[in-house]
């Protein structure tokens, strides 16, 4: 097979994020923020949110991970921004769908995160994609609305098996 | 290369598929071995012909499985040169050992002020059982440091172990850097403080001769499961005199001489320390694998495995923007050997090698102080063993080249 199967992994826009991320930095009035880690590969990730009344106003992304997770955190950023929370939390669980669940969904109002899709079939990969998503559902839905630390584990381990522990 | 090893892969039915349509390469040794059919039909004979609980019943398949089991405790012993089946308990693996040492030995004997010396190449199961010990006994822990090829800094090592050193705990060989830590000379150094020395000995067992009486450490921790074993199966060699003076940790069936209402008392070792019916078919399923090893012959596996380093290292180190940590120098690096391709996160390149059947770690490699240290988020690890050949050294190499022309071309 070789790496032609590659192709629908890291597909162009998928790089193209990944090498210039969008909303990448910090926020000055962030009113939201978290940090998520995935313990399993060290992957980190600070997501930063400025609610204004129920709208988004601003977000930010920093922290280290790969391509897929790189571009999945910009692609989102750009997904969100100037949405409602409930907007934006709708499109977490299309996105949830898209990656991992087995329901057709309509997922155009992803974006560019859309393209995503291909990592299903690199199972290995799946919580690469979703570490952004699931750090935005919890920093829209953490109570004191400041920085709190989490990990996949804790969050949702059905879809984090490990395939890198040692 | 070895004679006895050229035809071995035969004995490893696993390695006989193809993975995404290439034959696999299987490098993630470090994290798991592959297991020989002799320990497989171990465990099915066991279950098939001889399953019983041991130390318990008159019965002469309870007899059988008491015998069997602790002549795997024999042979784990002769394994590693250690004086008696006394000095071996069985325990769930690496960590395991390591985490009883600190709860038994370390309880009983660290107070407030002593010190603790690991250094920062340790995988997390030999540094957080201390770190938290530390912590409950307001100790303080200490790390020795590396030169830039890996190797461990012996002179920082002769500063930080002083008279308030109690316990030394370091890695007989690292599972990120490949590097061989001199065991001998810290047990020496920890010993003329007059504190006790432990060996990690998870990547060193598997693959070369282990003398726990000549190394002189007190205690020696390892896992079956990296050396062709079954999972969930390990070893703790201890020295009896500080055997003798541990608390057992668990308590219940098995371990005890006699209850009372209110008092007990423990069976002799190995066998206080192992409480409720043990992992009987993973003990013998990890004397099977003993077995296996030996008639090939620790010091024939160190020289295979040694004849691809200096095969693999030089090709690796001629990848243009490969990074590879630890010593550069061959006869220095055992066979694991972490890299980075720049640019490219780990992850991203342990998928493509995927994709062309090569099978490798990416990630921490439950090392974090030590990849702060290096100062990478991550890196893919390759990690050979005695069913390697030079044919899947080529095939790393090929693969990690392969991979390095499509992100440098860009996908579609």
């Amino acid at each position: 097979m070789g790496l032609s199967k590659l192709d629908n992994l890291y597909r162009q826009v998928i790089l193209d994020h990944s090498e210039h991320p969008h909303h990448h930095g910090q926020l000055a009035d962030a009113t939201n923020d978290i940090e998520m880690r995935n313990p399993t590969c060290g992957d980190v990730l600070e997501l930063q949110v400025q609610l204004d009344g129920d709208t988004i106003k601003d977000i930010a992304f920093g922290g280290s991970g790969c391509t897929i997770s790189q571009a999945s955190a910009s692609m989102m950023t750009d997904a969100v921004l100037n949405k409602s929370v409930t907007q934006a939390e709708n499109m977490v669980e299309v996105f949830s769908e898209l990656i991992v669940g087995d329901k057709p969904v309509d997922s155009s109002i992803l974006g560019d995160a859309a393209v995503l899709e291909g990592v299903k079939q690199f199972p290995a990969r799946i919580k690469c994609a979703t570490l952004a998503w699931k750090a935005l559902h919890k920093a829209l839905n953490s109570e004191d609305h400041t920085a709190e630390i989490g990990d996949l584990h804790a969050h949702a381990p059905k879809e984090d098996e490990s395939h890198d522990r040692n | 290369m070895v004679k006895q090893l050229k035809t071995i892969k035969t004995d490893f039915p696993i390695l006989d598929q193809k993975v995404n349509d290439e034959q696999l390469v299987y490098l993630d040794n470090a994290a798991t071995t592959q297991k020989p059919k002799a320990v497989v039909e171990a465990l099915d004979h066991y279950y098939y012909h001889d399953n019983a609980n041991v130390h318990r019943g008159v019965h002469t398949l309870a007899e059988r499985a008491t015998e069997q089991f602790e002549n795997a405790r024999e042979k784990t012993a002769a394994f590693i040169n250690a004086p008696s089946k006394r000095n071996i308990l069985f325990t769930r693996g690496t960590t395991q050992s390591l985490n009883w040492i600190a709860a038994s030995y370390g309880e009983q004997n660290i107070k407030a002020g002593d010190e603790i010396v690991i250094s920062y190449m340790e995988h997390h199961s030999n540094l957080v059982p201390w770190q938290q010990l530390a912590l409950r006994k307001h100790a303080t822990l200490k790390y020795i440091g590396m030169h830039d090829d890996g190797t461990l800094d012996m002179a920082q090592a002769k500063e930080l172990i002083t008279d308030k050193t109690k316990i030394v705990s370091i890695a007989h060989v690292s599972n990120v850097l490949g590097v061989v830590n001199p065991l001998k000379a810290l047990a020496a150094l920890a010993h003329e403080h007059g504190a006790i020395m432990v060996g990690d000995g998870a990547q060193s067992v598997p693959h070369m001769p282990v003398d726990v009486q000549d190394l002189d450490v007190d205690f020696y921790a390892f896992s079956g499961h990296k050396m062709l074993g079954p999972t969930g199966i390990g070893g703790l060699y201890g020295k009896e005199a500080l055997l003798n003076a541990m608390p057992p940790i668990e308590f219940g069936g098995e371990m005890i001489d006699f209850v009372d209402l209110y008092e007990s008392s423990w069976k002799e070792l190995p066998w206080k320390f192992e409480a409720g019916t043990p992992d009987i078919s993973g003990a013998i399923g990890m004397g099977a694998a003993i077995d296996y090893l030996e008639a090939i012959g620790l010091d024939q596996v160190q020289k295979h495995e040694q004849a691809i380093v200096d095969y693999v290292l030089p090709k690796l180190l001629a990848i243009d923007d490969l990074e590879v940590y630890g010593p550069q120098d061959p006869s220095k690096h055992t066979g694991v050997i972490a890299f980075n391709l720049k640019g490219l996160h780990p992850h991203d390149l342990a998928t493509a090698l995927d994709m062309e059947g090569v099978a490798v770690r990416a990630g921490h490699h439950c090392a974090q102080p030590l990849m702060k240290y290096l100062s990478v988020p991550a890196t893919a690890r390759a990690s050979f063993y005695l069913y390697n050949d030079f044919n899947d050294a080529d095939r790393l190499v090929d693969a990690i080249k392969a991979a390095k022309e499509f992100f440098k071309n860009g996908a579609i």
